[in-house]
């Protein structure tokens, strides 16, 4: 590992004067992908700045009319706890209790989360090519292992997918991330937060790289709300999703007033799965019209030579995910 | 070439004050400078759990917890667990895994006793897993057990074991 200087900054304001004067700097949140990064010689930061002890983002605190702020340094442990978010936004804390570890979640933060980088096994192997770590370099997942990568949405560069649960839940919540920058603040949706790869798959999301996510901003929901979580993986705990959906639908009876879907394991961002939203939205939810959601929003689906199954599982998951919720009481 | 710094640490109620390279994990630390050899590198990538220890009364994995980003923290590990000193009691959830046979080579014990004594502290909090029903009350069954243990792994296979003793620990 390439030694590092490490410092901690007190607040937002000295964490950005600090990375914008180190051109090689990166910050630090818990770490657990960071270091494991930094161990396998994918990332080699010249220092580390410690974001994990700034003033205020270790808080969750009420919006006016109902919503939450999220400090970025708040472990994913404390989030998934938290009473107001397990009352509020149970998809959310089911989605953090499905990823990683308990120590692992103690570690982690809310901002390093949504940062977190693929784990595609060419991404994580510096003997390998790969366009996301080493621009041009090729995308050998492409003909070669690629059993747990992108159906949807990705490119002739890059085939890798967003590991994260809690980014899934958030796009499904129409969450906001802040963020501050050398030039100062600005609010960015979470659809539209990761990127599609493109032709810079190097590029995970629109931060520039000198900002700092503060904190996320869930928006007050709407008390008819229901919520679900639900992770497909190949053991039962402690392992990246196959394929993950977090759904959350207003009710009005058996009508959905509003639906949000969000999978997860398919693509290069959480998928917003708005084709199928726009058909459900102020209609009947039952199978047969779930069915004709679910395949219009996989029409787009380009799955690779192993990855086939994850069609018709995403396509299962929405159906029966929502169907749970329709039948659930609360 | 390396960049040192200096950081303070109550290791198993004892003060150290250090000078480390910043490359160096807590579990390192723990296990090169200072000799504790309780918590076990098994795949050094946050993976095993063969080094969790506890920071702060929280349960982690040292092998991913750069030592310099924990600077004035209390860390207890497998040797710290039944309070140290050399008594030679035993910490409840030690002698559990030693009546129900919960080990067999060894090499995950220390980070499963420690792993579980943070998840017990978690549990008692009410902190929610991803097995907890929405709604009522949690109860520690097997299936919970499991779930909050999923972060150490056992290659000798002895969770049959391990899961009887921490739900008798817990009692």
């Amino acid at each position: 590992m390439r030694p590092f200087r490490y410092e901690r900054a007190a607040d937002a304001e000295e964490a950005v004067a600090l990375i914008t004067a180190e051109p090689e700097a990166k910050f630090l949140g818990g770490g657990t992908n960071l270091v494991d990064l930094m161990r396998l010689g994918v990332n080699a930061p010249g220092t580390l700045i410690d974001v994990t002890r700034l003033a205020g983002h270790d808080r969750i605190e009420e919006t006016a009319g109902g919503g939450l702020r999220i400090g970025a340094a708040v472990t994913n442990s404390d989030l998934a706890a938290d009473p107001r978010v397990r009352e509020r936004y149970p998809v959310l804390a089911q989605a953090v209790l499905n990823g990683a570890s308990g120590q692992l979640r103690n570690l982690a933060t809310v901002g390093g989360n949504l940062l977190q980088r693929t784990r595609c096994a060419y991404f994580q192997d510096i003997t390998k090519p790969c366009n996301k770590r080493s621009p041009g370099s090729g995308c050998p997942a492409r003909e070669g292992d690629h059993h747990n990568l992108a159906i949807i949405g990705h490119s002739r560069h890059c085939v890798a997918t967003h590991p994260s649960d809690m980014a899934v839940a958030l796009a499904a919540l129409d969450a906001t991330v802040h963020v501050r920058g050398p030039s100062g603040e600005r609010a960015i949706p979470i659809p539209g937060f990761h990127r599609l790869p493109g032709d810079e798959p190097e590029k995970d999301t629109v931060l520039d790289p000198n900002e700092l996510i503060t904190m996320v901003e869930l928006a007050p929901r709407a008390h008819a709300t229901r919520q679900r979580y639900r992770k497909v993986r190949e053991r039962r705990s402690f392992a990246f999703a196959l394929v993950s959906i977090a759904a959350v639908v207003e009710f009005e009876g058996q009508t959905a007033a509003d639906v949000c879907v969000a999978l997860g394991g398919v693509a290069h961002v959480p998928w917003r799965a708005t084709i199928a939203e726009d058909l459900l939205r102020g209609g009947p939810i039952d199978e047969s019209t779930l069915t004709r959601a679910a395949e219009a929003e996989l029409v787009k689906a380009e799955p690779l030579r192993d990855n086939g199954y994850k069609v018709e599982l995403a396509r299962r998951l929405i159906v029966r995910t929502l169907l749970d919720l329709v039948e659930a009481d609360t | 070439m390396s960049v040192l710094a200096e950081l303070q640490l109550r290791v198993n109620g004892v003060e150290h004050d250090l000078t480390i390279d910043t490359r160096t994990s807590l579990l390192d630390l723990l296990r090169e400078h200072l000799d504790l050899t309780g918590p076990k590198k098994g795949c050094d990538h946050g993976q095993c759990g063969a080094c969790t220890i506890l920071i702060d009364g929280r349960r982690a994995n040292a092998c991913l917890a750069l030592a310099v980003a924990h600077s004035g923290a209390e860390i207890t590990t497998v040797e710290g667990l039944a309070g140290g000193g050399d008594s030679g009691d035993l910490h409840p959830l030690q002698q559990a895994f030693i009546e129900h046979d919960a080990f067999q080579c060894g090499y995950c014990t220390p980070g499963q006793l420690c792993s579980a004594a943070g998840m017990l502290a978690e549990f008692e909090q009410g902190w929610p897993s991803a097995v907890t029903p929405v709604n009522g009350q949690i109860e520690l069954t097997p299936a919970e057990i499991r779930e909050r243990m999923s972060g150490n792994l056992c290659r000798c296979g002895a969770y049959a074991n391990i899961v009887p003793a921490i739900a008798q620990a817990s009692e």
